[in-house]
């Protein structure tokens, strides 16, 4: 395995958010019955011709801008030949030679804490098409049954380099891009309704070699894990291949989730040939300068932009501000926290939304958007730990109240449980006192230069104490004390 | 450059057209000599002509988003060959 390296380049099918289809007034809700949102335009009945939709033209180019990418001024809608009775027109309307968007690229971290690092990675182009209809192969005496809904609804197609060499490095490039359309609002992201779906070009080749292997593309991956897990297989069945002295054919391959394995589903001799030719039924489409210049201004701040805020404004590692503009709603939901508990307490806030609040939500499988615990709770609960009324102990008794709704507030958890700090000195001190006396042979130990003995008697003064004595309290009280 | 009989055949499999051994050879013909026009225009100096994807030096109209298409599933239905449950039947097709 280490004498060979990876090469993962990846195509995105992203379904844009607009509520007609791309060249047809016909609606794109999801889950209608079945063709009644395909009209005469989806349903190819002659004499029907194509009329581009704004708005999807509109997110082409908004992604264009969030990528650095240069939005062609001129691009060329073309057609895709293929038979299949979910394409009714006989081909798909794509683009070909003159794409609306030409390169750009993805600034993405790979991995977590100390392992973490960054990667850019290049996109070659992103392109306007149409997505197919539906064939349901369950038995219709025999027959397939076609449901045209889906026929006609916009999509982007978004082609990365080659660039990426593992596939922690494709997934975390597939999350940087399914959050990057979200967050521009040109796509809901919703995996299971397909409306962002990734195909993974992989290939093999020696550690040190210039030259590409021969890849295989597999088609078809609609989630993180079935992404990961497809590559992995591949990867292992490729070098295995090669190992044993066979090469490697190009092909298409279907990844079944159930036995974890790819398959053939096309060699290169069977690829499709698709006399692609520019649509005559289209025009050229025109973007003008001013119209690029108008959604620029419509543009929300962007993950990389807000990134370089966090670390130059609230002082946050490039690690913390990258994994906090991970998605629009963590970010927001950070943004807020930090509003009211100041930006001197821009890390605490970065800690509790990325570890704490993140441990919570995965180990009850909830999203941002549904936690219990809203921003301005957490902050509350930060600008307790803060001012010292609480420590970082019991603000996890506090949290944890807040998540099972034992109270609206931090303030009102604390007051109820009694929770608070004891800062009194003398009620320290005495506390500290009895422990001095109830563990002589601790003490005998420390003054022996035992370290360890020290932390032993912290402890029983904490648990003497409820947790409630603030912690760095008590460790000068003792150390004052023994050393008297 | 000239087709082969091959290639015709592949060319007529790909648009899903049914020729016999004998228009097979009679459509290369026709085809070579279109290949025999595009050669000469091919001879014309284009450098610096930008290539032209529509006869109409226009460019597209676009259209609001706004949906305009009313459900007509059952005055389609109506002419198509089979139908059920609201599908469009079509023979078996499995990739």
């Amino acid at each position: 395995m280490n004498q060979w390296e990876v090469v993962i380049g990846i195509e995105t099918h992203a379904q844009l958010a607009t509520v007609t289809k791309i060249f047809s007034g016909a609606s794109t809700a999801f889950g209608a019955e079945p063709n009644t949102q395909a009209c005469a335009v989806d349903l190819a009945l002659p004499g029907v011709l194509p009329v581009l939709n704004k708005k999807a033209v509109e997110c082409a180019i908004r992604f264009g801008l969030a990528i650095g990418a240069e939005v062609a001024q001129k691009s060329v809608f073309a057609r895709k030949n293929y038979f299949y009775p979910d394409l009714p027109k006989g081909y798909q309307i794509s683009q070909m030679d003159l794409p609306v968007v030409v390169g750009g690229n993805i600034t993405l971290q790979v991995g977590q804490g100390d392992k973490a690092y960054e990667k850019v990675v290049r996109l070659t182009r992103a392109h306007l098409e149409e997505d197919a209809g539906k064939s349901l192969h369950e038995d219709f005496h025999g027959k397939s049954g076609i449901d045209l809904n889906r026929a006609g609804t916009p999509l982007l197609e978004i082609v990365s380099e080659p660039d990426m060499r593992s596939s922690d490095e494709a997934v975390a490039y597939a999350k940087s891009l399914h959050a990057l359309v979200r967050w521009i609002g040109i796509c809901d992201g919703n995996m299971q309704e397909g409306s962002f779906r990734c195909d993974a070009n992989v290939s093999v080749r020696p550690k040190g070699q210039a030259e590409f292997g021969t890849r295989r593309e597999i088609k078809n991956l609609n989630s993180f894990r079935f992404l990961k897990e497809a590559i992995d297989f591949e990867v292992q069945w490729q070098i295995n291949e090669i190992e044993e002295g066979r090469k490697i054919q190009q092909a298409t391959v279907l990844f079944d989730p159930d036995s974890g394995e790819t398959r053939m589903m096309r060699s290169k001799e069977d690829a499709h040939d698709y006399r692609y030719f520019p649509d005559p039924d289209l025009l050229p489409l025109v973007i003008s300068p001013d119209w690029i210049a108008r959604v620029k201004g419509e543009l929300p701040e962007l993950p990389g932009q807000m990134r370089e805020r966090f670390v130059h404004e609230l002082g946050l590692s490039t690690y913390d501000a990258t994994t906090l503009t991970a998605s629009q709603e963590m970010a927001a939901y950070f943004e807020a926290a930090v509003a009211i508990a100041g930006k001197a307490n821009a890390k605490p806030c970065a800690n509790w939304v990325m570890v704490d609040l993140a441990a919570r939500l995965n180990k009850d499988g909830k999203e941002l958007a549904e936690s219990p615990v809203a921003a301005p709770q957490l902050a509350g609960l930060i600008l307790r730990i803060a001012d010292n009324t609480i420590s970082n102990n019991i603000a996890k008794k506090v949290f944890e109240a807040l998540w099972n709704g034992e109270g609206t507030t931090a303030d009102e958890v604390i007051e109820k449980q009694g929770l608070k700090q004891i800062t009194d000195s003398s009620a320290i001190e005495a506390l500290v006192d009895e422990v001095l006396a109830a563990n002589q042979g601790n003490v005998a130990e420390f003054k022996a230069g035992k370290e360890k003995a020290f932390n032993a008697l912290v402890g029983q003064v904490m648990k003497a104490a409820k947790g409630k004595a603030n912690p760095q309290q008590v460790n000068d009280l003792l150390r004052a004390k023994l050393a008297g | 450059m000239s087709l082969t009989l091959e290639q015709v055949q592949r060319i007529a499999h790909l648009a899903r057209i049914e020729v016999s051994e004998s228009e097979a050879l009679t459509t290369q013909g026709h085809l070579n000599g279109i290949f025999e026009l595009i050669e000469q225009m091919q001879a014309v100096d284009t450098r610096g002509v930008e290539p032209m994807a529509h006869a109409q030096d226009v460019s597209q109209r676009l259209r609001d988003d706004i949906v305009s298409e009313a459900d007509r599933r059952a005055a389609f239905q109506a002419v198509a060959p089979e139908t059920e449950a609201g599908l469009y039947l079509v023979p078996k097709v499995i990739e």
